[in-house]
């Protein structure tokens, strides 16, 4: 979906992305967020819904929405025993940044990409925070905010991982 | 009409709209469980969609664990037999003891018509996985309503307190644990008797007796054991041992940071203890009586 800014290269045009796969990857993100994360693993850990989310909502805009990004944050929230509601307010919010600049995030390249994509992880943590705050929660420290900093340092491999299935396939025979 | 977009473009609301509908419903749904409580049965809906999910994330962590268990070396398995058996042999002296000590204690209870203090079914739970949120410290255990695990049951290990059932779900229950930042044990010192109440600071590792008089005779390495006196914990269980007394004269409180002694941070099995106290029935509420303005209105 990039726009080849060089003529010069060749660019190829991808397939359109399964719905399955969509769906798949979006289960694999919840469970890697499932996964019994302990210590400083727990703080370093990125939020995989979200990044998985953030990635969908500006790859394809059209196949995904704000339902599946609350029923993601409801799932997330019961996961937590946290309060119903707050991954489900984050998540939409992300969503919606996510599919409002899709068209310019989509234009640049992957190293641009992931320093619109870290704002965005960012913000997600922020509102899980604040409603954590309002809620009488303590504040866990700055080192809150590095799982979303590995999140973004995570995105080329993500996008180089969830494009695979996207490639046409080379068949020499046809003509 | 006519400055809307011709049928085939048409994609609903704007994503604005429905980013403002859906943070409604998120608030909704904040403020609703915050306030009132009332989406318990949502909640474990969600969780039943979300078990097996669950159960596969907590699968390879498991799976690492018995590989491990199957590489261990012959030197290893033989130390730690003779290990065990050097203990059995100790646990097996102070078991007789106890017997005697037991039955002597009945005796007495019985001379003095005390109550006997009840024996206490309990249940062997997994830890599923363990405080994910770096809000709060919680585990989940792998049993649940159907192993009839109810809310407000005590959780310890081998070695004392764990925690506390805060909520059941139908196959799995969560756990807070006596370091999360808002649990509460009230305690006793096993070398005085002074009743206190121990807290929890949210780090793991450290809890603190709150409100203690700079006087307060609490020394570093006093065990710190439930005094029961909650209806949650029943009495004698051991909690914690104090690490640090600081008693600085400027301030109000002695500042007393205790170290739990059950495994609070790595445990992969617990016991839930289905207690049930002999609690003295609650008093009834005192109902207050409107007071009768005796003067006519106030205020005119």
């Amino acid at each position: 979906m990039t726009v080849n800014f060089y003529p010069g290269t060749p660019q190829e045009i991808l397939l359109p992305a399964k719905a399955w796969f969509i769906v798949m990857t979006l289960l694999a993100a919840l469970l890697l967020n499932l996964l019994p994360w302990s210590g400083w693993w727990l703080w370093i850990r990125p939020d995989f819904v979200a990044l998985t989310l953030l990635y969908w909502c500006i790859d394809q805009p059209r196949k995904i929405g704000f339902t599946i990004a609350f029923l993601l944050g409801l799932l997330m929230d019961v996961a937590d025993g946290s309060l119903f509601g707050q991954h489900a307010l984050a998540y939409s919010i992300v969503a919606y940044v996510g599919i409002v600049l899709h068209r310019r995030v989509q234009r640049f390249s992957i190293t641009p990409q992931v320093l619109h994509v870290v704002p965005l992880l960012l913000l997600n943590d922020v509102i899980v925070l604040v409603i954590r705050l309002a809620a009488g929660g303590d504040f866990p420290g700055y080192r809150y905010f590095i799982g979303s900093l590995i999140g973004g340092a995570l995105w080329p491999l993500i996008s180089f991982l969830f494009k695979l299935p996207q490639h046409p396939r080379y068949d020499p025979d046809h003509v | 009409m006519e400055h809307s977009p011709p049928p085939f473009f048409k994609t609903g609301p704007t994503p604005l709209a429905r980013l403002l509908i859906f943070s409604c419903l998120a608030f909704a749904l904040l403020v609703a469980d915050a306030r009132f409580k009332y989406l318990e049965t949502l909640r474990q809906i969600a969780a039943v969609i979300l078990y097996p999910l669950q159960r596969i994330a907590s699968a390879p962590a498991s799976i690492v664990g018995r590989v491990g268990e199957f590489f261990v070396t012959q030197s290893a398995l033989r130390e730690e037999n003779t290990q065990l058996r050097r203990e059995n042999l100790d646990k097996s002296v102070l078991a007789q003891k106890a017997q005697s000590v037991e039955a002597e204690n009945a005796n007495l209870r019985k001379l003095l018509g005390a109550r006997e203090r009840s024996q206490m079914p309990s249940t062997i739970a997994d830890v599923l996985y363990a405080a994910r949120d770096p809000f709060s410290r919680r585990i989940v255990i792998d049993k649940g309503a159907q192993q009839d695990v109810k809310s407000g049951q005590p959780v310890i290990d081998g070695a004392g307190v764990v925690g506390q059932v805060t909520r059941v779900y139908p196959m799995l229950a969560e756990v807070t644990l006596i370091t999360d930042k808002d649990h509460l044990v009230p305690v006793l010192n096993v070398r005085n008797g002074l009743r206190t109440v121990l807290a929890g600071t949210g780090a793991d590792g450290t809890l603190e007796l709150r409100f203690a008089p700079l006087s307060a005779d609490v020394q570093k390495g006093d065990q710190l054991v439930t005094s029961g006196i909650d209806g949650v914990y029943p009495p004698g269980l051991p909690v914690a041992e104090v690490t640090t007394v600081d008693r600085n004269s400027a301030a109000m409180f002695a500042k007393i940071t205790c170290k739990p002694l059950g495994g609070v941070a790595n445990h992969t099995r617990v016991f839930v203890l289905h207690a049930k106290l002999d609690t003295p029935e609650r008093p009834p509420e005192e109902v207050d009586k409107p007071v009768k303005a005796r003067k006519g209105r106030r205020g005119g």
